[in-house]
Order: C-alpha cells, then sequence, then structure tokens
C-alpha cells in the first residue's frame, strides 16, 4: 500500500459583510443616523464579534453591551435585521450577506447611546411582579420538596435570562410603557405555578390590573424573540387562564 | 462610512403581529361603515324621501366594490377573533396559533371567491352587458 495524500482542507475563508448600525452620541447627536462598517468575517462568527471588530479596528466611539458573549447574561439584545437577537447568539452564515445587516437598539426603552438603552423601567416591572419566593406558616427544618411533575409546570420560565428581547419586541410594550410587558409576566408565572410558592393571589392581582396580562394582545413577537426558546406568549395565556378560570 | 437615514427599521414580526395588525384595520374600517350605516338609516326618521335619496347614491360600481371589501374585513375579524379567543381560552391555543392563522385565510379565501362573484355580478353585467 502506498500512501495517498489526502486532498488538503480548505481554510475557511473571510468574506467582507456589511453592516448598518444606527449609530446615537449623545454628546454630538440630535438624532439617530445610520452608518455603515465593512469587517471580514467567517461563517461561523457572531454578529457580537463584528461589532468588537469594529469597535476595535474602524471605529472606537461605537457603544454596546456585552458581558459573557454566550447567550447566558442576556446583556447584548438588539435589533438585527428587524427581528430582536441576541448578537452573541447570531451568525454570520444564518444572515444573507448580499444586503448590509441592519443592527440597531432594542425598541421601546429610552436610547441613552448607540445599542444601549436604558433598562431601568423593564427592571422595575420585573420587580413589580415580586420575582421571589414568598412562602407562609412555619419554617420548614428541611428543604420544600416538590414533585418532577409540579416542577415541570413552571420550567419554562426559569430559562429567562432578563435580556428584554420579548418586553422590546411587544407592540403594546412600545406604545405603552406602563404594560408590564412579557417578561415580568414569565418571571410572574414562575412563581405563581411553583407548588411551594404561596404569593399566587398577590402577584395574579397584580396582573389582573389594567396594564397586566389583558394588554397582551397575542403578536407572538415574544415567542419569536425569544433567545432561550420560552413559549413566552404561552406564559402569559396560562396567567389570563388561571385568572379566569380560578374561582 | 456613508450617512443614512435616520429612522429606524419596522420590526419584522411573523404571522401574529400581521395578524394583529390587520384585525386592528379591518376593526377600524367596520366602525365607520357602521357609524355611516346608523346614519343613513336614522335619515328614515328625517323623511322617506330623503332616505331613498342617501340609498340611491350608493348604487353605483365603487359601492360595490366597498361591499365587498366589507364583507371581507368582517369575515377576516370575525374569524381572527375567533382565533384570538381560542389562543387565550384553549390550553393548546398558542401552540397552533400558526395552523389556526392558515385555516382563517383558508376559510375565508373560499367564502371570498364565490362571494365576490356573486357580489360583483350584476354590476359587470350592467357595466359591459348581459349574455343571458
Amino acid at each position: 500500500m502506498t500512501a495517498v495524500a489526502e486532498a488538503p482542507i480548505a481554510a475557511p475563508v473571510a468574506t467582507d459583510v456589511t453592516f448598518r448600525v444606527r449609530r446615537f452620541l449623545p454628546e454630538v447627536d440630535a438624532e439617530p443616523h445610520w452608518e455603515e462598517y465593512t469587517v471580514p468575517l467567517f461563517p461561523t462568527d457572531r454578529v457580537l464579534t463584528a461589532l468588537e471588530k469594529i469597535k476595535g479596528e474602524v471605529d472606537g466611539t461605537l457603544s454596546f453591551r456585552r458581558s459573557c458573549g454566550h447567550g447566558i447574561c442576556g446583556s447584548d439584545a438588539m435589533r438585527i435585521n428587524g427581528r430582536n437577537r441576541l448578537a452573541c447568539k447570531t451568525l454570520v452564515k444564518d444572515l444573507d450577506i448580499s444586503k448590509p445587516i441592519t443592527v440597531e437598539a432594542i425598541k421601546g426603552l429610552p436610547l441613552e447611546k448607540d445599542l444601549i438603552v436604558d433598562m431601568e423601567p423593564f427592571f422595575e416591572a420585573y420587580r413589580a411582579v415580586m420575582p421571589f419566593l414568598i412562602t407562609d406558616g412555619h419554617e420548614p427544618s428541611r428543604e420544600r420538596l416538590q414533585s418532577a411533575e409540579d416542577r415541570a409546570k413552571f420550567d419554562d420560565g426559569t430559562k429567562c435570562i432578563l435580556c428584554a428581547c420579548c418586553t422590546t419586541s411587544c407592540p403594546v410594550y412600545w406604545t405603552d410603557g406602563q404594560y408590564f410587558g412579557p417578561a415580568a409576566i414569565v418571571a410572574a408565572n414562575r412563581f405563581i405555578f411553583d407548588s411551594r410558592d404561596s404569593g399566587a393571589e398577590q402577584r395574579l392581582e397584580i396582573l389582573n390590573e389594567k396594564e397586566g396580562v389583558w394588554r397582551c394582545r397575542t403578536t407572538f413577537n415574544c415567542t419569536d424573540a425569544c433567545p432561550r426558546g420560552i413559549e413566552v406568549t404561552k406564559a402569559i395565556q396560562e396567567v389570563k387562564r388561571a385568572l379566569i378560570f380560578r374561582r | 462610512m456613508a450617512t443614512l437615514t435616520s429612522v429606524g427599521t419596522l420590526y419584522r414580526g411573523g404571522e401574529g403581529m400581521w395578524t394583529w395588525v390587520l384585525h386592528r384595520v379591518t376593526g377600524v374600517a367596520v366602525f365607520f361603515f357602521l357609524l355611516v350605516h346608523v346614519l343613513d338609516t336614522a335619515l328614515v326618521r328625517v323623511s322617506p324621501e330623503a332616505y331613498d335619496l342617501v340609498i340611491a347614491s350608493y348604487k353605483t360600481p365603487i359601492v360595490n366594490l366597498l361591499e365587498v371589501g366589507l364583507v371581507g374585513a368582517v369575515l377576516y375579524h370575525a374569524f381572527n377573533g375567533l382565533r384570538v379567543v381560542l389562543i387565550d381560552f384553549w390550553s393548546k391555543g398558542p401552540r397552533y396559533q400558526r395552523q389556526m392563522t392558515w385555516a382563517i385565510a383558508a376559510v375565508w379565501l373560499l367564502l371570498m371567491v364565490p362571494g365576490t362573484f356573486f357580489m360583483l355580478k350584476h354590476t359587470v353585467e350592467a357595466m359591459f352587458g348581459s349574455t343571458s
């Protein structure tokens, strides 16, 4: 047997990809404006890599939030080609690079700079639904046990990373800043359907208010936007059903 | 680095968002029809002649087309309304919202194709001559 030289594996080729980024520098700009940047990228690169390349090699004034870069911290939610996505979970190969890729800040929260928004109204709604275990009676001397079936009831909601992709994809939230928004309702759902929790009534009353679950118009933008695959609209519907059928 | 226009892009939602937009548009359209309808019917209390005069002014091909649009809007609004009710009340509703969207689109088309034919038949015959 003679050794046959294997065909050389082709090295991946970087292609030039153009990004249209909606920029806003409050010190200089009166209004946000679009700017285009072209950077060489591999198909397996993330949009986050592109933004880091732009910031590091082309224009250092570009601002965006990022922390873990692995879809867990929820810092880099932004609108990529018109849809809310995490920049660290969006790969170049999944986008149409024949046209510029648009990147802009998430909608419905006050724009502070470039891709950074003020998240405070979002977290205010989150805190308002009391996203923590509420118990009554005696403190047990051991852990609070729960069956696998009971645990499964609220499993979807536990995946939330509070990135705000869902809340800022909601047309109701864009026009009505008072609406709790999908993320806060998911957080409430996670405790309402937890068998160890006894604060369900209080949370249901909060969400039965005018700006609670009844503002949901079931557009499913939130379900589509969630980078964790949470069925957000279903979680909101479960709260609606709990309110209708509880008595 | 070209500086372009300052407006943000339109959010690219799926079927859920566009059915909701259409639901609002058809809702407002049907509301304005009802407004006109209540006003013209109320004319009968002014005088039967005034009522007849206004109703006669509707006998034009354009109003006939508007009638087809009205039936389309009412049908869509009704079917999508049922879909929204199912999404909210039926435990499996949110999972089948996409299928329900295509189902209402199919039923709507099935009713609108023959419906449009019969509604426009008289106008077409009056304008281009009847074969019978």
